[in-house]
C-alpha cells in the first residue's frame, strides 16, 4: 500500500500517541484478568499485601485444591457443563431448522412469520409474564427453563436466515431433480455447506448459557442445582461471608477461592475464545434485520 | 419417497419482487409440508415463550390471583398504572433510568466509535490485530464476572482501583462499591470496559468498506491526513452511526439488568433502583405479579416509542432510518 508517500511531523506525533493510546486500553482490558489469574495462585498474605502481581511470589494451588475438592462447587461445576451442552444442542437445532424454511422466498405464509419473528425485537411481555409461563409450566426449579425460553435467539435466526437465502440455490435445485427430498436437500446439502456458520452460532449460544445469570435467578431457588455464574455470585458478593459460611467445610483461602473461581467460570470462554475469532466477526456483519 | 410431491424447483417460485404465489391453503400445506414441518418447533417456540408472554400483559389490567388464572382474575383497569405514576418510587426509578441512560449517550456510544478510528488509523497490521482481539474479550465475559472483578479490584483492603484511587488521586479510604455516588461511575467504568471493543466490530467493517480509491484521489488533491479523515473516514461511518443510535435508544431503558441487579446493595439502593430491578424486586421477591408487569409494560412501551421516534427522527434529518 502506497499509504506513506511522505509523512509530515504532526502525522508521526499522532501515530506516536494512537499506538500508546490503544496498547494502554489493550492493557486495561487484560491486566485484570492476569492479575486475577496470578493471584488465584497466591497465598492469602500475597493477595492481602501485594496491592498488584502478574506473577506470585510463591506459587500455590491450596483454592484449586479446595475447590474441586468441594461438593458445591465441583456439583455446580458438572451442572453448568451439562446445561450449556445440552442447551446449546437444542438452540442450534430449533434456529437452523426454523431458518431453513424461512429462507425460501417460494413458501407461502413466510413474510408472516418473519414479521412475528422480529416484532419480538421490538416488543416483549417482559419479565414477569415469561416467568409466569414458565412457572405454569412446572419448569421452576427445573434445568429445562434455562434452556427452553432463550431457545432462539430472533437475532441469530436472522441471521442464519440470510446465511441459508445467500446459498447458491442452483445447487438444492440440482439435487430436487436427482430425487431428493426437501428433508434430504436440508440434511445432505444445506448443513455440510452451514458447518462454519454452525460452529459459529453453537459457540454464541453457548457463551450465552455459560454465561446466563437471570435464569437461574429467576427459576432456580434449590442450591443443589446452582450454577457456576450463581456460585460465583454468592462468593464475591457483599454478603459473601453467609455464602462461604454455608459451604461444607472449615477452613478454606477465602480470598484465593474468589480469585479461583471467577478463573474457572472464564477459563472455558477464553480456551475457545481463538475458535470463535476466527468467525465472529462474520457471524455479527451477515445478513441484517433489514430484508 | 414421492419425488413428485416435492416442493417445485424454480418455474414455481414467483418472479423476485412479487411476493409469494397465491396457493390455496391446502395445496400450499401439503406441497410445501417438509418445510412446513421445519417451521413448527420454532413457531411453537416464539408462541410459547414470546407471544403467551405478551397475552399474559392483560394481567397488568387486572388483581391477578394465580389460583383464578388469566381469565378469572379481577379486571382493574388502569389502577396498576396509576399506582405507579402516583406512587413513592416512579420519580427515583425515572430519574435513576433516565440518568443511566443520559451516561450511556454521552460515554458508552461514543466509545467505540472513537476507537474503531483510531485502530482504522494505525496502519501496522499486527499490531491491530493484536489489540483488536484483546479488547473484544470482555464481550464474552459473564456480568457476573465482571461484578466480582470489580469487588475485588475496588475492595478497601487489597483491591488495585481502590488503592490507586486513595494513592494517587487523593480519594478518601472508602468501600467505593459500597458508596452510593460511585455507583455510576463504576456502571460505566463497567460498560465500558466490557463493551468498547466489541462495539468497533461493526465501525471497522464499515470503515473496511471504504474505497481506497478515494484516499488517493484526496491525496493527489492535497488532502492531508487530517482532511482525509473529516472529508471520506467520518461520512463513511455516518449511516452506521445512525442505525447503531437507533438501536441503542430502543435499549436505553433496558439498563442492563444483570449488571445493574449485581452492583446493587442495601446502600446504594436509592441511586441503583431502575425499572428492570424494580419489576424483579416487587414482581419476584415480592409476588405483586399484575403491578410489576404494569411497570414492565410501561418500561416496554416507552422503549417502542423511543425507538420508533428516533428512526423518525433521523429520517427527518435525512439520513436512511432502520425501517
Amino acid at each position: 500500500m502506497s499509504v506513506n508517500h511522505y509523512k509530515s511531523f504532526g502525522s508521526r506525533v499522532f501515530d506516536a500517541l494512537n499506538i500508546a493510546l490503544l496498547i494502554g486500553l489493550a492493557l486495561i482490558t487484560v491486566l485484570p484478568l492476569l492479575y486475577v489469574l496470578a493471584a488465584s495462585f497466591a497465598t492469602e498474605s500475597e493477595i492481602a499485601t501485594r496491592p498488584f502481581f502478574l506473577w506470585p511470589e510463591k506459587f500455590v494451588t491450596d483454592t484449586y485444591a479446595y475447590i474441586f475438592g468441594t461438593g458445591t462447587f465441583v456439583r455446580a461445576l458438572v451442572t453448568t457443563i451439562c446445561v450449556t451442552a445440552v442447551g446449546t444442542l437444542v438452540q442450534v437445532m430449533l434456529t437452523f431448522t426454523m431458518a431453513y424454511p424461512l429462507a425460501k422466498r417460494y413458501l407461502p405464509g413466510r413474510a408472516l412469520v418473519l414479521n412475528l419473528v422480529i416484532f419480538t425485537l421490538v416488543f416483549s411481555g417482559g419479565m414477569i409474564p415469561t416467568y409466569l409461563v414458565v412457572r405454569d409450566l412446572g419448569m421452576l426449579d427445573s434445568y429445562w427453563a434455562l434452556i427452553l425460553p432463550l431457545a432462539i435467539n430472533p437475532f441469530y435466526l436472522i441471521i442464519v436466515k440470510s446465511f441459508f437465502q445467500e446459498l447458491p440455490q442452483a445447487l438444492e435445485e440440482a439435487a430436487r431433480i436427482d430425487g431428493c427430498s426437501e428433508t434430504g436437500v436440508f440434511f445432505k446439502i444445506v448443513l455440510p455447506l452451514s458447518k462454519p456458520i454452525i460452529a459459529t452460532f453453537s459457540l454464541f449460544y453457548a457463551v450465552g448459557i455459560w454465561n446466563d445469570y437471570m435464569s437461574p435467578l429467576l427459576y432456580i431457588d434449590d442450591s443443589s442445582k446452582w450454577t457456576l455464574q450463581v456460585l460465583v455470585r454468592q462468593l464475591t458478593s457483599a454478603d459473601a461471608e453467609n455464602a462461604l459460611a454455608q459451604l461444607d467445610s472449615v477452613f478454606f483461602p477465602a480470598e484465593g477461592l474468589k480469585f479461583a473461581v471467577i478463573v474457572i467460570a472464564t477459563l472455558p470462554i477464553l480456551f475457545f475464545y481463538p475458535f470463535l475469532q476466527k468467525y465472529f466477526a462474520k457471524g455479527v456483519l451477515i445478513g441484517s434485520v433489514k430484508e | 419417497m414421492a419425488t413428485d410431491l416435492a416442493p417445485p424447483p424454480a418455474q414455481a417460485a414467483p418472479k423476485p419482487g412479487r411476493g409469494p404465489a397465491r396457493v390455496p391453503v391446502r395445496a400450499a400445506l401439503l406441497r410445501y409440508r417438509w418445510l412446513y414441518l421445519m417451521l413448527l418447533p420454532g413457531l411453537v417456540y416464539f408462541a410459547v415463550f414470546k407471544y403467551l408472554p405478551m397475552y399474559g400483559l392483560t394481567i397488568a389490567f387486572q388483581d391477578f390471583v394465580p389460583f383464578l388464572g388469566y381469565s378469572g382474575s379481577e379486571w382493574v383497569g388502569f389502577k396498576h398504572f396509576e399506582d405507579l405514576f402516583t406512587g413513592p418510587d416512579f420519580g427515583r426509578l425515572l430519574s435513576n433510568t433516565l440518568i443511566l441512560a443520559l451516561l450511556t449517550i454521552v460515554f458508552v456510544f461514543p466509545a467505540p466509535i472513537i476507537v474503531a478510528l483510531l485502530l482504522n488509523e494505525l496502519r501496522i497490521n499486527v499490531l491491530k490485530r493484536s489489540i483488536q482481539s484483546l479488547i473484544y474479550i470482555p464481550h464474552f465475559l459473564s456480568w457476573t464476572i465482571v461484578a466480582s472483578l470489580t469487588y475485588l479490584l475496588f475492595a478497601v483492603d487489597f483491591g488495585v482501583v481502590a488503592n490507586f484511587i486513595q494513592g494517587v488521586l487523593g480519594g478518601p479510604p472508602t468501600d467505593y462499591v459500597a458508596q452510593a455516588e460511585w455507583f455510576r461511575p463504576i456502571i460505566v467504568m463497567q460498560t465500558l470496559w466490557k463493551a468498547t471493543g466489541w462495539g468497533t466490530i461493526i465501525y471497522l467493517a464499515a470503515l473496511a468498506g471504504v474505497d481506497p480509491n478515494l484516499y488517493e484521489a484526496a491525496r493527489m488533491d492535497g488532502a492531508g491526513r487530517a482532511r482525509q479523515f473529516w472529508h471520506i473516514t467520518l461520512p463513511a461511518i455516518r449511516p452506521t452511526i445512525v442505525v447503531m443510535a437507533i438501536l441503542t435508544s430502543g435499549n436505553l431503558l433496558d439498563a442492563s439488568f444483570e449488571q445493574i441487579w449485581l452492583m446493587t446493595n442495601s446502600l446504594n439502593r436509592s441511586v441503583a433502583d431502575v425499572f428492570d430491578t424494580y419489576v424483579y424486586y416487587v414482581g419476584i421477591t415480592q409476588g405483586a405479579f399484575s403491578y410489576s408487569t404494569a411497570v414492565g409494560l410501561f418500561k416496554g412501551l416507552a422503549g417502542v416509542v423511543l425507538i420508533f421516534g428516533s428512526n423518525w427522527l433521523a429520517k427527518r434529518l435525512g439520513q436512511r432510518g432502520l425501517f
